[in-house]
């Protein structure tokens, strides 16, 4: 056919989602295409926003707890876990060393529970429907350790400033280790599925490659800092709840792929577990049981000045002094960071939440330049995206 | 900051900040306004500073000051392994520059700021509202916005599509003033 040279051409601009299942939640992403080469995309975030910085303005230091859990749905504890340090950070209170593991070791399972989603999703996206049916039953196990540890699947508001909501119960260090036995095995079936897959190594290897220099730029933390050659862990770096006290490895690669973050995230796991496995020994030796976030029921009991206290303590919250801390923990996605400046009242004057995802979702303008339309969806599931964090 | 007592006070002759904090072992540097644009050309490029990560960008309203806004940059250093924050104080009817140009992670977090304080960055490439609806009016961070907002979205049985109203509130909303008197 003879094209008329002065003749112009058209960008073909689509919309992806919201409603797109592969969009991870709610992104609406505006695509400038050129035949199926992408020349723009422009993410539009905010469907999911529900004002929860203003929110936690309005109420007490423990009343906000639970709206960490519903920030990023996947990983509830990690982000609990930022919150209370940061409080405590505020309040100056120290936390002892039973809870401190008792912690770090829900901490480490909600890792795998997020990289479980993290994987399984992505497999999906990229149309391996099988992993994700395994994974999910794996998540089913570790969500019933919340369960039994809190009485809710998903959001328990377990870790709280100060402590945690109530000790482990008896048998769950067990049943962990239990699970931790099988699931070295779930992890070999997944590798063997996926990981020299030739449909999966083509669709994942080269793909989304972010140079390191682009990473700093963009502000990125976690496996996708890690992916592009940067050794950045918090947990090792800037250490915290005594996190230097546990011996693991901190997984790094250097294409700063698709696939190469794949691998990281199985690592990762892999790293948890060797967590997971100290603590349950360390703890099984300690025989200290405490229950230092619950209040000394005996003077409760007993004495009405204290009853008075309680309830002064519950109703009014308690009062932190004049500060402000940023204080960021590793979670699953990466850095998690909390802006929190008190004012000597019960509520915080301003709570500012740091996303990973926020930062590795700008990106993708960069990221997706001169990929396919098909290439968005494995850089969407790569970046790990979750709606809640995002949009706050 | 990596800093022995020579680069400090080396550093200290060049570099502009009003003041200097700690909070819990965190730094934090006030600069002012006119300073500002060099001051973060000199901490992310300088070799005693490099911090080369702006993790994140946070507004903050003191609603009865002066300076009634202010913008909190938290910088992470790879190299030396510690944080900074810098904060700049604004005045209601005064604007900021962007600092896009140095780190590209400021896109987004600036217009989270103008989304939710309506704190203007100058030499923004693209600022647009982000979090909110599209054609939201107002500033939800303000501590005068109030909780509850202004207007709300529900589905109109009898036209069949959805429509904006003022909000309406079948009870006010109820604030405890908690705070003990004695």
């Amino acid at each position: 056919m003879l094209l008329n040279k002065n003749k112009k051409f058209k960008n073909f601009t689509i919309n992806f989602g919201p409603q797109h299942p592969a969009a991870h939640g709610v992104l609406r992403l505006i695509l400038e295409l050129n035949g199926e080469v992408i020349i723009r995309a422009d993410p539009h975030i905010g469907l999911l926003h529900r004002g929860t910085e203003k929110l936690i303005e309005n109420k007490t230091y423990i009343q906000a707890l639970p709206y960490f859990d519903r920030l990023d749905y996947v990983s509830m504890m990690a982000q609990e876990h930022a919150y209370s340090l940061a409080v405590e950070k505020l309040a100056q209170l120290k936390v002892n060393f039973r809870i401190q593991l008792i912690r770090v070791l829900f901490c480490e399972l909600t890792r795998i529970l997020n990289h479980l989603l993290a994987i399984g999703c992505h497999a999906m996206d990229v149309g391996a429907m099988t992993p994700f049916l395994w994974l999910f039953e794996e998540r089913e196990k570790l969500m019933e350790f919340y369960e039994r540890v809190s009485g809710a699947r998903m959001h328990s508001v377990f870790i709280r400033p100060g402590g945690i909501s109530s000790d482990i119960p008896l048998g769950l260090l067990d049943d962990i280790f239990s699970f931790k036995e099988q699931f070295l095995y779930r992890l070999l079936e997944l590798e063997e599925m996926l990981t020299y897959n030739r449909i999966w190594r083509e669709r994942l290897i080269n793909i989304g490659i972010v140079t390191h220099k682009q990473a700093k730029d963009f502000g990125f933390s976690g496996v996708m800092l890690r992916s592009t050659g940067i050794n950045w862990d918090l947990r090792k770096n800037l250490p915290y709840e005594g996190y230097n006290k546990l011996d693991f490895l901190v997984p790094i690669s250097y294409n700063g792929d698709c696939y190469d973050r794949y691998l990281l995230r199985i690592e990762e796991m892999r790293q948890s577990l060797i967590i997971i496995t100290s603590i349950l020994f360390t703890l099984e030796n300690l025989n200290t049981y405490s229950f230092n976030s619950q209040p000394n029921t005996f003077n409760f009991k007993n004495n009405m000045e204290s009853v008075i206290h309680h309830f002064k303590n519950f109703t009014e919250g308690l009062k932190i002094p004049f500060g402000e801390t940023y204080t960021a923990t590793e979670a699953p996605k990466g850095e998690f960071g909390l802006y929190l400046i008190s004012d000597n009242t019960s509520k915080p004057y301003r709570c500012k939440i740091k996303a990973p995802g926020f930062n590795h979702l700008q990106s993708l303008n960069t990221m997706c330049q001169g990929h396919m339309v098909a290439d968005v969806v494995t850089i969407i599931g790569t970046q790990d995206i979750v709606f809640g964090e995002v949009d706050r | 900051m990596y800093m022995n007592k020579k680069h400090y006070i080396k550093i200290l002759k060049i570099f502009p900040f009003s003041y200097y904090q700690l909070f819990y072992n965190e730094k934090v540097i006030v600069i002012s306004l006119k300073f500002f644009d060099l001051s973060m050309y000199i901490l992310k490029n300088n070799i005693f500073f490099n911090y080369k990560i702006l993790s994140c960008i946070s507004g903050i309203d003191y609603y009865s000051k002066k300076y009634r806004f202010c913008v909190s940059y938290d910088l992470l250093s790879l190299v030396y392994n510690n944080r900074i924050r810098v904060k700049v104080f604004l005045s209601e009817t005064s604007s900021i520059l962007s600092i896009t140009n140095y780190y590209s992670s400021a896109n987004w977090w600036e217009r989270e700021v103008w989304d939710m304080f309506g704190i203007f960055f100058k030499n923004h490439p693209d600022l647009r509202r982000i979090l909110t609806d599209y054609g939201f009016e107002g500033y939800p961070l303000r501590k005068d916005f109030p909780i509850s907002g202004y207007i709300e979205v529900k589905y109109d049985l009898k036209s069949k599509r959805i429509i904006i109203e003022p909000l309406e509130l079948k009870q006010e909303f109820r604030h405890f003033i908690i705070d003990s008197q004695w």
